[in-house]
């Protein structure tokens, strides 16, 4: 079989491989968001989970609003450099736990430690309207090269030239090209992006995928890819998990060969795999 | 029945069928409704026939524009209100339908202000007003936008500050008066303050609803990259409400130059209000039309000095794109 699957059915067993041999203190830190950083030069062993050789380690992560639990004791272990695909039907919960990731949401329960230096991408691609390009990309950096980076991140992504444009003249797909630069521009231990495709059209998309498989390729960010798109998920990630009901009730590895093509039998059964896992058994006929 | 009249000036009965093979169709508004057509189920019977024909028209009929067409451009449109409001004026006076008394011909007003000017009072009075307003506005300006941001930004001052804006917001600024006399007297700093008073709350109103207004993701995008207290207001807060605080602004200066009318005819010795006082004690009304047309001219000018400080404010807005 092509594709590995590790299902979870306790909720004590959820594991990315990169975890193995890591103890985790399993101490409740209850409304605090610490950060730590992957740099694990300067760990000693009292704060050596804070230090850890992964970008994302959440353990017994709970967020409820009200009586409605959203995430319910979840865990997850994101390794350096590692693509992992977040799927789940709207209101799983996909977002919630980005929104904690990012340090929007603070009113959690259990543990969650995240790569200090971490960006987000969002859907829309929330550039401050009233600033040039440039501006936006350097948002908050520091520093005297910050507008030679930011140049630099802006060509990465094939805008150069437009650096003193207005974001109101730029397409959807441009904008979110300049918010993928704005994100990248940081060098980020941990990029999150939050259905960045969502809102774009598909040859859009398409040019997108390439575009982000290959900053990828080179800055080796450890990514959390919200999407709704199975094939998305499939096309780009390391991993896939599946939210459900705010658990995980899929991780599995994409182990489909490169390039990877939507014709690939392999392909093909893990996406029959995820779908099923997100509650679509009744495909149209296209994609069998 | 009803008849309907076709462009070519025939009469048509409403209920028979008018169809493309027709030449002079016209348009689709003199089409009989479907319902109106008695004969309709028998044509329904025969496939095809039995629709209704499908009336083309040119949905850019009568609208097109064979190239680009001169346009009166904006400012020259601008201008002309003001100026047919002037040569109406001119009119009513010029035709005698108006005595010189009542109101003053632009000739007449001409003269007194020409001889205001070579007095030298003219410039003094102006200088005077002009630089009541200015400071009035600069400090109420200030005074109104630090008090919106720090109830716009700073969730524990809001309350407090937006509750007591909007109670003293209703009491008059007039009504104030008396109080502001008792404190710092009929000088100069109380007629400055008096306009400060009423500028700082349309700002503040403004202001503190487009802080408000400006987009929570926007400002959850810039705290995700890293910017502080100060970086989001300097860079999402103050920018997101600008185009609210510049709705402000216009208000604000409509109610300076408004209490500057009504400080300087108490009380004063100088200015465009006295004059206007003195102007009437003496019957001169071509000194009090002078006086309004001055007003008036004042009144266009800060409105338009808004509009230039919108154009580069916002330019963002239009994808201005040049330099």
């Amino acid at each position: 079989m092509a594709t590995r699957l590790r299902r979870n059915l306790t909720t004590a067993s959820v594991a990315g491989a990169s975890e193995a041999g890591t103890s985790v203190s399993r101490t409740s830190v209850s409304g605090t968001s610490v950060s730590g950083t992957s740099d694990a030069s300067g760990g000693g062993t009292a704060v050596a989970d804070r230090f850890g050789d992964a970008a994302v380690r959440v353990r017994g992560l709970r967020r409820a609003f009200g009586d409605q639990v959203v995430l319910d004791g979840l865990d997850l272990t994101v390794a350096p450099g590692e693509f992992v695909a977040l799927l789940g039907r709207s209101g799983s919960g996909k977002s919630t736990l980005l929104r904690v990731l990012g340090g929007f949401d603070h009113e959690v329960d259990g543990q969650v430690l995240a790569a200090r230096s971490r960006s987000v991408v969002f859907q829309e691609a929330r550039l401050l309207p009233w600033r040039r390009l440039l501006p936006n990309v350097t948002l908050g950096l520091t520093g005297r090269d910050a507008g030679e980076r930011g140049r630099a991140a802006l060509a990465e992504v094939g805008l150069s030239g437009r650096e003193r444009s207005w974001p109101v003249t730029l397409s959807g797909g441009e904008a979110q090209r300049v918010a993928l630069a704005r994100a990248l521009v940081r060098e980020p231990e941990l990029l999150m992006l939050d259905e960045p495709f969502g809102a774009l059209d598909a040859l859009t998309r398409i040019r997108m995928h390439a575009l982000l498989q290959r900053l990828c390729r080179r800055h080796r960010p450890a990514v959390l890819f919200v999407t709704h798109d199975v094939d998305e998920a499939i096309l780009l990630a390391d991993r896939v998990l599946v939210l459900t009901a705010g658990r995980f009730s899929l991780d599995v590895a994409v182990d489909v060969a490169s390039p990877r093509r939507r014709t690939d039998p392999a392909f093909d059964r893990l996406r029959t795999l995820l779908l099923a896992e997100l509650g679509v058994d009744d495909l149209p006929e296209s994609t069998h | 029945m009803t008849d309907v009249t076709l462009a070519d000036g025939r009469t048509v009965a409403a209920n028979s069928t008018i169809t493309n093979d027709r030449p002079e169709q016209p348009d689709r508004a003199n089409r009989p409704d479907r319902a109106d057509r008695p004969d309709r189920a028998d044509e329904a019977t025969s496939g095809d026939a039995g629709r209704a024909p499908i009336v083309l028209v040119d949905p850019t009929g009568g609208r097109r524009r064979a190239g680009r067409r001169w346009r009166v451009p904006v400012e020259v449109r601008r201008f002309l209100g003001p100026a047919l409001l002037f040569l109406a004026w001119w009119a009513v006076t010029g035709l005698g339908l108006v005595s010189d008394r009542a109101l003053a011909s632009p000739a007449t007003v001409l003269d007194a202000g020409r001889e205001l000017w070579r007095s030298g009072d003219l410039t003094r009075d102006l200088g005077v007003s002009l630089y009541r307003v200015g400071l009035g506005l600069a400090f109420g300006v200030a005074a109104g936008l630090v008090l919106a941001v720090v109830a716009g930004f700073f969730r524990a001052a809001s309350d407090t500050v937006d509750s007591a804006m909007n109670f003293l917001r209703t009491i008059p600024v007039i009504a104030l008066v008396p109080l502001i006399i008792l404190w710092i007297g009929i000088g100069e700093n109380a007629k400055i303050f008096l306009i400060a008073v009423g500028v700082a709350f349309p700002i503040y109103m403004n202001t503190f609803a487009a802080i408000r207004g400006v987009d929570a993701r926007l400002v959850e995008a810039g705290q995700t990259f890293g910017l502080g207290r100060f970086g989001l207001i300097r860079s999402v807060v103050v920018p997101g409400a600008a185009p609210g605080f510049l709705v402000g602004l216009r208000w604000a200066m409509g109610v300076a130059w408004l209490l500057l009318v009504f400080a300087e005819q108490v009380n004063t010795d100088s200015g465009i209000g006295y004059l206007l006082t003195n102007a009437q004690s003496w019957n001169r009304t071509d000194i009090i039309v002078l006086c309004l047309v001055i007003y008036g001219l004042l009144g266009l000018i800060s409105d338009g000095l808004v509009r230039l400080l919108e154009r580069t404010l916002l330019s963002w807005r239009r994808g201005f794109d040049g330099t």
